[in-house]
Formats: C-alpha cells, sequence, structure tokens
C-alpha cells in the first residue's frame, strides 16, 4: 500500500511544478492521506466498543472511473419500529485527505434504513459505514472501491 | 452566493396512509473542500453545506452532516413514513452561515 501512496504524491508534486492551473484545478492537492488509523479514529469518536461485521450493506460501483461524484447506497437490516432502529450511520473514507464522509440521524419515522448520497474520493479506497442502533449496538460494512480519476482532476 | 444557490425536490403528492415513500432532493452548491489551491499558492476556504435537516409536520425526521467529501451539488435521498397530510421542510446551512429552504405539501389518504 504505501508505495502507491509515495508514488501518487510525487506525481502530484510533478504535476504542482508542471502548470499552476492544473493545482488550482486539482481538489487534493500535496496533502497527506488520511489512513486507515485516521478513519478508525474517526468511529472510535462514536464511543462504544468495535462494531460487529454485517447487517450494512453498502451499494456502490466496483470502479468509479470519476471520482468527484461515487454514488453510494447504504440500507441497514432493521425493522425501524420504536422497539428496534438504526440511530445513527457513520461513514469514513481511509483514503481521502480528511476521513470524514457523512453522518446520518435517523428514526423509526424513516420507516426503512436507506440513504443514497454521492462522494468525492481521491483514490482507490475502503470506505466504511457503522450503524448505531437505538440500543447501542453496532454493525459495520467496508468496500473497497476503485478509482480511475481521483477526486483530484488527474 | 444565495443568488446561485438552487434546491430541486422530488416528493410524492398523493400517498397512501403508513406508506413509506423516496423523498430525493439535490441543491447546487460547489461545496469548496478547502483542499484546493489558488494559482498563487493560497488554500481557496472551506464553504460547503455542512447540515442537511428535514421535518414532517414540524417534527425532524432525517438529518444529515456532511464533511467535505461529498461531492458538489448534493444529492441526499431518504425514505419517510407518512401517517398524514402535511408538509416537509427541507434546510441546508452552509459554512457561511447562509441557510436555504424549500418544502413540499403532500396529501395522505
Amino acid at each position: 500500500m504505501i508505495p502507491i501512496y509515495i508514488r501518487r504524491r510525487d506525481a502530484l508534486v510533478l504535476a504542482g511544478r508542471g502548470t499552476a492551473l492544473a493545482v488550482a484545478a486539482c481538489l487534493f492537492p500535496q496533502r497527506a492521506w488520511a489512513t486507515p488509523a485516521d478513519a478508525q479514529a474517526a468511529l472510535a469518536a462514536l464511543g462504544g466498543g468495535a462494531p460487529q461485521p454485517g447487517k450494512v450493506t453498502i451499494g456502490a460501483p466496483e470502479i468509479a472511473e470519476n471520482g468527484n461524484t461515487v454514488p453510494i447506497v447504504i440500507d441497514v437490516d432493521s425493522p425501524m419500529t420504536d422497539a428496534s432502529y438504526v440511530k445513527t450511520i457513520l461513514v469514513v473514507a481511509d483514503g481521502n485527505p480528511l476521513p470524514g464522509v457523512a453522518r446520518f440521524d435517523l428514526s423509526p419515522a424513516n420507516g426503512r434504513a436507506h440513504v443514497e448520497f454521492r462522494i468525492r474520493l481521491a483514490q482507490t479506497e475502503n470506505i466504511t459505514a457503522v450503524a448505531v442502533m437505538n440500543d447501542g449496538s453496532k454493525y459495520s460494512a467496508t468496500k473497497n472501491i476503485k478509482v480511475t480519476i481521483g477526486g483530484c482532476g488527474g | 452566493m444565495a443568488e446561485t444557490v438552487e434546491s430541486r425536490l422530488r416528493v410524492p403528492a398523493t400517498a397512501k396512509k403508513g406508506e413509506i415513500i423516496d423523498i430525493k432532493t439535490l441543491i447546487s452548491h460547489p461545496m469548496v473542500s478547502g483542499q484546493a489551491k489558488d494559482a498563487s499558492g493560497k488554500t481557496i476556504p472551506r464553504d460547503i453545506i455542512n447540515t442537511f435537516t428535514c421535518t414532517y409536520n414540524g417534527k425532524q425526521v432525517f438529518a444529515m452532516k456532511l464533511e467535505p467529501a461529498i461531492s458538489s451539488n448534493p444529492y441526499i435521498s431518504f425514505p419517510v413514513r407518512v401517517d398524514a397530510s402535511g408538509t416537509f421542510d427541507f434546510q441546508w446551512v452552509d459554512d457561511n452561515g447562509q441557510v436555504y429552504k424549500d418544502s413540499a405539501p403532500i396529501t395522505v389518504s
């Protein structure tokens, strides 16, 4: 994994020297990327124990041609009743300049635990979604998305 | 920026009591990530929609906290179970404190 990051960073530096315009157009120039550890730290902010795998489904393209807008669908297996519902969904990415992506607050009023949105991905990376249930239990899923052109114009 | 920001909603006009409807929203906003630099090397300050909320007859049914990783012109879709006719109110807030509002009625039979 590490050599890929370094190569990419070198390439960005070169691009920066090449043309100022290329840098201006670049969403994520010459910045250290977030690491999987940063992503885990962001998830730890939810408190409680580590999430268990399962219940959460991340729908996303296997290969995203354009990292500027990658459609994401998250479903959580939950009846969404007053007795049992998803309270919060937190989404992080481990290869963007910042790990945070989005946080959703849901309630039984939603009927289904389902959200759709579009994100920026700087490079091929993992996104992780953690669902926090009303009883405090946590479930998560991780999906690797290959990005052909990062959310960086290059 | 207020004059260029426009929201679009897709909310069914009618629904049956207890039905779960899908709401789709879109707002035109550049979502400046705060990561880019201009030609002189200065960082372009972050300006994103950071909060979105939806209320249904005054009760919050959905909220989202957005980070710079959300694409420009953020699209957000979510379900809501409807039990009574009324109004959905949507609110987006950006980093400059600008508030954008929109609403849609629904008739539940």
